[in-house]
């Protein structure tokens, strides 16, 4: 194997598809320690990407995968007193993780916005939807009300909220679900970010709903030439939008890679476990599914050697190497790296032979 | 394969002239919205459920799918009578149980049990699980020969939890767990029917595989029934063996599983089905999508005769004035629209 920094440099490579751009978001080793009374939860243990300007990157996992832990360190959003953050994450050249907390509260809601799950929640039931996007508008653009209202109204409109002049001053109890996840898109957007996160933003709707909101949001960046994070546990979601794709299994990436490769040729058994253990609508019926067996690991005490292994059907065949040595992640063809210890030619070999014909 | 080949459900089978284990008929549930402080006046009603006619056969698992606020958990709630209709009829096992007072029901309610969505909010976390997996047991004051502490214990095995929980309080356990708890709580009593709300939706997708199979594993063994409810189209898929499509409290389309995906006919399933993603980036690329415009209209004043036709892009002037009956199409089909089409989806 070859030595970890070695590895690490391949593993932020990947994103870098179109080599001209620089990316605007680069993460290297980021590692988010949350000390509690039971031990070290050590919820994102390592891991590298990059987003470019007008690239979606598709980050998927389960709960407790870290996913979610990550778009809040990228955003800044970590108590320092509670989580102990290392590494880099780079938007535009600027370190968030060492920079001033005014530095960082200046760059969120301009340069960077995130867009939650839950709508309701993540909205303030006592402001109109109107005040909330002019506040957000006004902290970083220095404009009259009247001009930030006039915004407010551009951006709703743009989103596609009927009768925006009007909408404006409803509160946000007044959408419907759909309607409040567009206002939150209006809002993060307000400021033209160059970078947007969206943390489950299609979970808690309906399914028509969920295809008009990634409609909007693949126009969206279209036009603004965003750079775009989707954090998801939905993998039909990312395939339908995302360029990249990063596979988060215990706080690390186990498979990172261009989104066709990535369904066409994945490599990864939990990425096999994921894409058969779901009932699919486009292909023929079957009997039975194929879950992934077991639960996902203690963050506290995480499995040793490759943390996959307990519930990899797979694992018995490489024998001890899999229980002792944590396999790095290798890039092989087409920007396409996989954490596993089969290696590329034999994980293709056993997704042909076992896995592609049950999918 | 199994021994209850009578009564298990042969995969695809359609129903045959059997008895509806339990059946509504033009069921109606009004929730009443008042106004205003001292004198309360009513302003009208939430048409939750409006007129739904459907049965359940023994054996067979009927999902019903539909977006929020389409009546699918209130007509759930209807079929086990925690709900009392405010029209219609609802008969289980032949017995008219639509008003039925609590005392009454309760000898009926070993018969049917549920299976809620949230597992976290379902189970009382002040209860060990023994206790909340014996409750039924000991409120029915079911004859348990090696007592119910031996019972609850089988049951936790049956679904696949540690019988040495027996002691543990709900905290300590994963969503997925918490699912087969309410799942031992609802078998514990050995029902014919149980409904299932939304049962893993809140679930990581590895964990849903695993809870589907134990499901569809114990109706084969225990010869259960279910009432499926889901917002999503291929768990539905998967488990169902006939389906019904609902939009604001009414049946839009009902069939068996084969005809209802790959030949659906109401245009609100051809917009749902279209809707749905697939992990598989190259297809998704040459795929039809009927993107619908705007909202759910409200249930407090749904659009007259066709509630749909605000939204359909197929709509003439006889859908603005004429109600479409459900109508059946073929021996296993039922579609509410005046302009029926078959279309190839998925």
């Amino acid at each position: 194997m070859t030595d970890r920094s070695a590895t690490m440099a391949a593993g932020s490579a990947p994103a870098t598809a179109d080599a001209h751009r620089r990316p605007l978001l680069e993460v290297k080793d980021l590692r988010v320690h949350f000390p509690t009374e039971d031990g070290l939860v050590k919820a994102v243990d390592g891991l590298d990407f990059t987003v470019a300007k007008g690239r979606t990157l598709g980050i998927v996992g389960e709960s407790g995968s870290g996913k979610s832990v990550t778009s809040l360190a990228i955003l800044g959003l970590h108590k320092r007193t509670r989580a102990q953050l290392s590494g880099e994450v780079l938007l535009d050249g600027v370190d968030i993780i060492g920079a001033a907390e005014e530095t960082v509260r200046r760059l969120r809601g301009n340069k960077m916005a995130m867009i939650f799950q839950d709508p309701l929640s993540s909205m303030h039931p006592y402001y109109t939807v109107g005040a909330q996007i002019i506040e957000a508008y006004r902290v970083h653009n220095n404009v009259s009300k009247r001009a930030a209202r006039a915004r407010a109204i551009e951006m709703l409109s743009l989103v596609g909220i009927p009768q925006p002049d009007r909408r404006v001053d409803d509160y946000p109890h007044q959408f419907s679900g759909g309607m409040r996840q567009r206002a939150m898109i209006a809002m993060g957007m307000s400021c033209n970010p160059g970078l947007l996160i969206a943390d489950e933003p299609t979970t808690a709707l309906d399914v028509t709903v969920q295809a008009q909101i990634l409609e909007l949001m693949k126009k969206l960046q279209r036009e603004f030439d965003s750079a775009l994070i989707i954090i998801t546990h939905d993998l039909c979601v990312v395939a339908e939008v995302a360029d990249d794709i990063l596979v988060m299994y215990a706080g690390r990436a186990v498979e990172h890679g261009p989104v066709a490769d990535l369904f066409r040729r994945p490599e990864h058994p939990y990425t096999w476990g994921l894409l058969s253990s779901m009932p699919r609508l486009d292909r023929v019926r079957e009997d039975r599914l194929r879950p992934i067996k077991g639960t996902p690991p203690s963050l506290i005490n995480p499995p040793p050697g490759c943390r996959f292994h307990p519930r990899c059907p797979y694992a018995q065949r490489l024998g001890e190497i899999c229980w002792t040595v944590e396999p790095e992640l290798l890039e092989g063809p087409n920007d396409h790296s996989t954490r596993c210890h089969l290696g590329p030619v034999k994980a293709r070999e056993v997704f042909v032979a076992e896995v592609e014909p049950l999918l | 394969m199994t021994t209850s080949a009578v009564t298990a459900p042969a995969a695809g089978a359609t129903v045959t002239a059997r008895e509806p284990i339990v059946e509504l008929r033009d069921v109606r549930m009004h929730f009443p919205v008042a106004q205003g402080g001292l004198l309360r006046r009513k302003m009208g009603a939430v048409r939750a459920v409006d007129g739904v006619s459907l049965a359940v056969y023994g054996g067979e698992t009927l999902g019903i799918v539909g977006e929020s606020g389409c009546g699918k958990s209130t007509t759930g709630r209807l079929m086990t009578r925690l709900l009392e209709p405010t029209g219609g009829q609802v008969v289980f096992e032949g017995q008219d149980i639509t008003h039925l007072s609590t005392a009454k029901l309760r000898p009926l309610r070993r018969r049917f049990q549920m299976i809620f969505q949230d597992p976290y909010s379902s189970l009382n976390p002040r209860h060990t699980i023994g206790t909340i997996v014996g409750a039924p047991l000991r409120l029915h004051g079911v004859e348990t020969p090696n007592g119910v502490k031996r019972a609850v214990q089988d049951l936790l095995e049956r679904v696949g939890l540690n019988p040495e929980h027996y002691n543990r309080y709900p905290h300590e356990f994963s969503g997925g767990q918490r699912q087969r708890i309410g799942i031992a709580r609802a078998l514990a009593l050995r029902p014919k029917l149980i409904v299932c709300d939304e049962p893993v939706s809140a679930l990581d997708v590895s964990i849903q595989a695993q809870v589907i199979n134990l499901l569809e594993d114990l109706q084969n063994e225990f010869d259960l029934t279910y009432l499926f409810i889901a917002h999503d189209l291929s768990v539905v898929r998967h488990i169902s063996d006939r389906v019904a499509v609902m939009y604001l409290g009414k049946v839009m389309e009902l069939a068996d599983r084969t005809s209802l995906y790959e030949a659906p006919q109401h245009p609100y399933t051809h917009a749902l089905l279209s809707a749905v993603p697939t992990p598989d980036p190259a297809k998704e690329k040459g795929r039809e999508r009927i993107l619908l415009r705007g909202d759910v209209p409200s249930p407090l004043d749904p659009p007259p005769a066709c509630v749909f036709h605000t939204r359909c892009w197929k709509a003439q002037d006889i859908c603005r004035v004429v109600e479409p009956p459900l109508l059946q199409v073929s021996p296993t089909h039922q579609v509410a629209c005046h302009f029926p089409e078959e279309r190839k989806l998925v």
